[in-house]
């Protein structure tokens, strides 16, 4: 593009300022990354040790019964909490796109959530899902004397806490992305349909949705790549408890490598969470960059 | 060496584009050169390569006596308007138009005097303290032209400026233009689409398609003596009309009508190596008679000042401009007549004039 | 048809007030919780407002509480975030603009792969780069440093700012950058005369995202601190996991309301530039 006859400072001078963050930065994903897989193929314990000893640490996963409720987790964990993001999200986002007098108020409720940590947010929701002080104790007093809300410590249970924290602090920012791109819509195509006809919920249901693939497309992936990372939320409202009831791989990761002094299943396990990640954001990342030429 | 010489410019963006097939042009001090053509022809991205924006894959540059070819932009000594004006949003009027000299370390006082100067020649004194923002489109293009002519470069540069305005606008910027040209002399090199542009205010015109100069000459000669096909469609509003016809013996027909010819096309017919051609006449050249070539009007344009007139006649559809208003209605039988030498002879297959 | 309308906005009104309630729920249960003190916190429940609010959670939240061996309050950590994200996000956004930059108006050969492939680490689960890095803050002696904690958040950064200021500059005319090099402006004036005094939006942003980010990150304060320079969420979470003789709820809600209030503040006051960074990041590619 700017392939200009220019002075010999202009030609590398971009180059010269890119060239030490870019190194850096390529070097901490990429670098470090690689590092970490050799790590997972080696006999490190409290200490790393680079004695080679193969897929073992890998083996050990799949036996691993903690790592096996960690991954089962995530699954349930992953889908009822990108689908109920999801779903909340543009339900919000379409009631808001109603021209409603106190939106900016309404968005603002509705996404106040992100702006706080995770850690706060588990936090908060430890107290309000306390059995015996919360949401159970709040029944008692109001004349609900039989409510009983014991999942924060019901091994089966628990992880349905963090999904409704986690929906919570997620549900408006897919409001947002959907209401941004609601309001990117052609008004001219909506009044063509109301002209024909169409029903506000025939409307959106078979006109404004399925015109909005590629957003629902990106916020899945980047939802996605929120839940896969999911450490702070397990940390702080129920540290992976009760037992290891509620372990993702994030935290059986940092409880491996770090408390229980098995860094090479900890760097394997966190090489898991990497595949997985990329399964679904590479091919991703390739499209988005490809239509953009 | 005149003030601006082109010479043997091709430029490829990668093994199979080519932009530019070779391009030489040369202008004289203080003329007014226009690119012309369709969109792709080219004419922006010469341009950039005179600007030094873009560098070409072969040929040379020269600005005066110096090859400026390997030179970066600020060294050329050239100002450039673009057709988006480019105006620095963050800055005011008359530090948009003193920023290169500010940019060069010229004294605050100089480039004062220089804005003042600028501002009167323009008529934008009021507008000094105000930012791009604020203005309207004629008022941003002029103080683009400032900017430009602030610099006092050897060599103007205009990329489409008008493009952007309306039409009421684009006829008044256009005759500020030509103006400002006849008052600064500078040497400048005007890219257009507009035919009308190009012939209002150029001493010379290259008129390009696919990366080539299909003609090269004064307004004059392009208009009266178009060196191919393209070029006599592309010059002129409406377009000329092109009528296939075909040498049978000593005469040309077109769909069974024979043409006339005077002398000389005559003799060129005679003598060229093809006998499949084509016949131009631009719809200037037609006028109603009593006899002549009977045809029906299928359409009238009035425009005020003059009518376009569409006929089908035995040799095709044919435009005609006749002044004021035309006294007749569709479907009305009617004569067109012409003068033979008033008609152009074109090759069909080369496209190429016919020499005469 | 009136009415049928009035019925539609009667049930749509409905729903957003009992969502909006939904999210304002823990917010108010902090807040109420925060302001009572022991007695009122058994004798009421979640929802209840405090009979005789007190700041006595609040102050010693921020002084006296626990967290693991120290009992100094939440204070010393609060300042360690201050310290670890002021300079974090300062350098973070002023490389992500030149990387922008450099990217949008000067591209060179390989320069769009190179961004592909820093683009990966926005989504990179972080978790693959803590033992390595551990390591490396060792040989750099940055080792459970507040510098250390600066330096993970800036590399961490740096793909998320690039990203947002090269989308932000695609979108100023090159025809802008092409009159400054005819006017003769050099690669950095034309950055700092022309292109920087555009970006106030952008900066904005990238400013609000990071401090938000930042700040609210645990996982590399957790990795990579220790007492002396443990962030403001790690503190939290050690304060609200204490295990006392009685867990006092009013105390870890105060605490937890200190930790959200920098940022939920900024999200108060600049709202709608916090919107405009996450529609900026994620839908874009």
């Amino acid at each position: 593009m700017f392939r200009t006859p220019q002075s010999k400072a202009t030609v590398w001078l971009p180059k010269l300022v890119v060239a030490p963050s870019f190194f850096l930065s390529l070097l901490f994903i990429y670098g470090l990354m690689a590092w970490n897989g050799y790590l997972s193929f080696t006999a490190s314990r409290i200490l790393p040790n680079y004695e080679f000893i193969g897929l073992a640490n890998y083996e050990a996963l799949w036996v691993n019964e903690r790592f096996h409720v960690a991954m089962r987790n995530l699954a349930v964990f992953g889908v009822l909490f990108i689908g109920g993001s999801m779903a909340l999200g543009v339900l919000l986002a379409i009631l808001l796109d109603q021209k409603i007098r106190a939106e900016g108020v309404l968005r603002t409720i509705y996404l106040y959530p992100m702006a706080i940590s995770f850690i706060v947010t588990g936090t908060a929701w430890k107290w309000m899902l306390n059995p015996g002080m919360g949401l159970e104790h709040l029944m008692h007093q109001w004349g609900f004397e039989t409510f009983s809300f014991g999942w924060l410590v019901d091994p089966q249970m628990a992880i349905y806490c963090v999904v409704i924290a986690g929906i919570w602090q997620c549900a408006g920012f897919v409001m947002a992305l959907f209401l941004a791109a609601l309001r990117g819509i052609d008004e001219s195509i909506i009044k063509a349909a109301q002209v024909d006809g169409a029903s506000l919920p025939r409307i959106y249901w078979s006109i404004i949705l399925p015109s909005l693939g590629p957003v629902f497309f990106s916020t899945f992936i980047v939802v996605s790549h929120l839940a896969i990372k999911s450490f702070d939320l397990v940390m702080a409202l129920t540290a992976g408890g009760p037992g290891f009831a509620t372990d993702l791989p994030a935290t059986f990761m940092y409880a491996h490598a770090f408390t229980r002094g098995q860094i090479g299943l900890g760097a394997a396990s966190a090489m898991v969470m990497l595949a997985v990640v990329a399964a679904i954001v590479v091919p991703y990342l390739y499209s988005e960059l490809r239509s953009k030429r | 060496m005149g003030a601006l010489s082109i010479k043997q410019i091709h430029k490829s963006f990668n093994a199979t584009t080519q932009v530019l097939k070779g391009i030489d042009l040369e202008i004289e001090k203080g003329e007014f050169l226009i690119l012309v053509g369709p969109s792709g022809c080219g004419k922006s991205t010469l341009l950039s390569m005179i600007a030094g924006l873009d560098a070409p894959t072969s040929g040379r540059i020269f600005i005066g006596e110096r090859d400026v070819t390997d030179l970066p932009s600020k060294d050329r000594d050239i100002a450039m308007v673009f057709q988006s004006y480019a105006l620095y949003p963050n800055m005011t009027v008359a530090r948009n138009i003193a920023f290169g000299l500010e940019i060069r370390k010229i004294p605050k006082a100089e480039r004062e005097a220089a804005v003042q100067r600028v501002a009167q020649m323009l008529q934008i004194g009021h507008l000094l303290d105000r930012k791009p923002g604020q203005l309207s489109g004629g008022q941003r293009q002029r103080v683009a032209m400032g900017r430009a002519l602030a610099r006092d470069p050897v060599l103007f540069l205009f990329d489409e400026p008008l493009s952007n305005l309306d039409a009421k606008l684009r006829v008044e910027m256009r005759a500020e233009i030509k103006q400002l040209h006849l008052r600064t002399r500078t040497t400048t090199v005007y890219v257009t689409h507009d035919q009308v542009e190009a012939m209002t205010l150029g001493d010379r015109i290259a008129v390009m398609k696919d990366g080539l100069v299909q003609q090269f000459g004064t307004p004059a000669q392009i208009y009266r003596q178009p060196a191919n096909r393209f070029v006599a469609e592309f010059i002129g509003s409406p377009a000329m009309n092109m009528v296939d016809a075909t040498r049978v013996g000593d005469n040309l027909t077109a769909h069974g009508v024979a043409l006339d010819l005077d002398a000389q096309q005559a003799q060129a017919v005679r003598r060229h190596a093809h006998s499949e051609l084509v016949f131009g006449l631009r719809p200037e050249n037609l006028s109603f008679a009593e006899s002549g070539l009977p045809g029906t009007l299928t359409m009238i344009e009035p425009t005020g000042p003059e009518s376009y007139a569409t006929l089908d006649t035995a040799i095709g559809a044919l435009t005609a401009r006749v002044p004021g208003l035309l006294n007749a209605q569709v479907g009305e039988r009617v004569f067109v007549r012409w003068d033979p030498s008033e008609a152009h002879l074109f090759d069909r297959h080369s496209g190429q004039r016919l020499a005469l | 048809m009136t009415i049928r309308l009035s019925i539609h906005r009667i049930v749509l009104w409905t729903l957003l007030l009992v969502f909006a309630l939904w999210f304002l729920a823990p917010l108010y249960v902090m807040l109420v919780t925060s302001l009572k003190d022991a007695e009122q916190l058994r004798a009421g429940n979640l929802l209840s407002l405090p009979t005789d609010p007190t700041l006595y959670a609040w102050f010693k939240a921020w002084g006296s509480a626990c967290t693991g061996v120290q009992c100094e309050g939440l204070q010393p950590f609060f300042w360690n975030s201050v310290q670890m994200v002021v300079p974090a996000v300062l350098i973070s956004t002023f490389i992500g603009a030149l990387n922008g930059y450099v990217l949008s108006k000067w591209r060179f050969r390989g320069s769009e792969l190179l961004f592909a492939f820093m683009l990966f680490g926005v989504f990179m689960p972080m978790q693959v780069v803590l033992l390595p890095m551990s390591q490396v803050l060792g040989w750099l002696g940055l080792a459970s440093s507040i510098w250390g904690l600066i330096l993970v958040h800036v590399l961490a950064g740096i793909p998320t700012t690039t990203l947002f200021f090269r989308n932000y500059y695609v979108g100023l005319p090159d025809e802008l950058i092409k009159a400054a090099q005819l006017d003769g402006a050099t690669f950095w004036q034309i950055f700092w005369l022309i292109v920087v005094p555009l970006s106030t939006p952008i900066i904005v942003v990238t400013l609000i995202w990071q401090f938000t980010n930042i700040w609210n990150d645990f996982l590399y304060g957790v990795v990579f601190s220790d007492s002396g320079s443990m962030p403001i969420t790690v503190g939290l979470n050690n304060l609200a996991n204490t295990s006392g003789v009685v867990k006092e709820y009013n105390v870890v809600m105060a605490a937890a309301l200190i930790a959200a209030l920098p940022t939920l503040i900024i999200y108060i006051v600049a709202g709608k530039f916090f919107l405009r960074g996450l529609t900026a990041g994620a839908v874009k590619g």
